[in-house]
């Protein structure tokens, strides 16, 4: 064996045992690197009133409404099985609107209404002209939301 | 192929017939590419024209994953095949590819306040993306960080290797974890998510930022490569010269190596 295949085989051992090493330490983890836990994931897992977490799947049809005093919200979030009614008091952001992607952010009140702190719009991989989705919606071949129920859904 | 690339001279010479075509190559390109993306191409159906940032956005994120993976292969090659020009090559592409790592981080965060309504999110993606950022300054302060070049250049590749793991972490992120970020819409099992209309201009940009690449790296391997040129030449004249009678012959023989 030359010392160039020595090398090799060290440089070979080396990044299999690393990788080894992440897929390990990553599945570990896994639970702790969700950016945000949908609906029903919320409903499996016992969670304190005053724990903040991070709650994200699409708003609603037909869920938001807007308070007397003009700055309140309440919507629904859902990720197709099971939904969460939300309360927030802020700003949203633009693209946040019934059908989108969103992300909130703040804690579940005993009454199983969730208190958010921040809401924080989600979009989908699609990227298309208006004038596209005109001529989808007039052929029949639109759905609403696009393909983000599906793959908002279908993560655990 | 490698053998044939790994002389120095022969890359020297190669090289300086290739970086003005390279570099009017790459201006072009990138002219074509900001006209199109920013003028021509429409406004998406739902973010509209804050949609532009991606024409710069997108093309940036992959000459950071590229580029170090580019210096992770150039540093496999160093270690095991001891080629002279494969060190150089990773020691110089690891400052651009840091440049379009900060740059895919800066338009990310510009294009995340108004459409996500944050700067910055802790999400799976934007922090791997991060420490895409801080693997690529802890090379090159590693590399610098030794006296000794080729020290310096051994525990460098070492590093970039070990960064590998990353990429990956960074391709599958946003299919692996819930993230605020969206899945890919270009590379993915099943097409592009991207109307032509908009891809196209998104293809040219990322042409030219490989060609933008491809520009500095020879250029700053012409720079390196001649750099050691002139130390070797300064430490032979200093060994053949005369001995000057000087009071600290400590600190001539340090400025003449530094």
């Amino acid at each position: 064996m030359t010392r160039k295949q020595q090398r090799l085989g060290v440089l070979a051992l080396g990044m299999a045992a690393l990788g080894g090493a992440t897929v390990l330490v990553l599945s570990a983890f896994n639970d702790n690197l969700v950016f945000f836990y949908s609906p029903s994931e919320l409903k499996t897992k016992a969670m304190s009133a005053d724990r903040r977490v991070r709650i994200g799947g699409l708003v609603e049809a037909q869920s938001l409404s807007r308070g007397v005093d003009g700055h309140g919200v309440a919507f629904r979030i859902t990720d197709g099985a099971n939904d969460v009614s939300v309360v927030y008091q802020g700003l949203l952001p633009d693209l946040f609107r019934e059908g989108q992607g969103t992300v909130a952010e703040g804690n579940l009140r005993p009454d199983g209404v969730f208190a958010a702190s921040s809401v924080l719009a989600k979009h989908d991989e699609n990227y298309m002209p208006r004038e596209v989705v005109d001529a989808l919606k007039k052929s029949g071949h639109w759905q609403e939301g696009g393909a983000a129920p599906a793959s908002m859904a279908q993560k655990k | 192929m490698i053998n044939w690339l790994a002389n120095p001279a022969r890359f020297i010479r190669v090289s300086e017939k290739a970086v003005p075509w390279c570099g009017w190559t790459a201006a072009a390109v990138l002219a074509l590419g900001l006209f199109w993306s920013l003028v021509l191409a429409p406004p998406d159906y739902q973010q509209g024209d804050t949609v532009r940032i991606m024409y710069v956005h997108v093309p940036a994120a992959w000459m950071a994953l590229s580029v170090y993976l580019f210096v992770a292969v150039a540093s496999a090659v160093a270690l095991v095949w001891r080629h002279p020009l494969a060190e150089v090559a990773a020691r110089s592409a690891a400052p651009v590819g840091a440049a379009f790592t900060f740059v895919c981080l800066a338009t990310g965060s510009l294009w995340g306040r108004p459409m996500w309504g944050a700067w910055w999110v802790w999400d799976a993606r934007l922090t791997s993306v991060l420490v895409l950022f801080f693997l690529y300054l802890g090379y090159i302060a590693l590399v610098n960080a030794f006296d000794d070049p080729s020290r310096g250049g051994r525990a460098g590749a070492v590093l970039a290797l070990v960064g590998v793991v990353n990429l990956p972490i960074i391709k599958f992120s946003v299919d692996w974890w819930n993230t605020l970020h969206q899945p890919a819409s270009v590379m993915r099992i099943g097409g592009p998510r991207i109307a032509v209309s908009m891809l196209v201009p998104l293809v040219i940009m990322a042409a030219g930022f490989m060609l933008l690449f491809a520009l500095l790296l020879m250029v700053r391997m012409r720079t390196a490569l001649n750099e050691r040129k002139a130390m070797a030449l300064r430490l032979n004249a200093g060994a053949v010269a005369p001995r000057q009678p000087e009071p600290e012959p400590a600190v001539a023989a340090h400025t003449a190596i530094s």
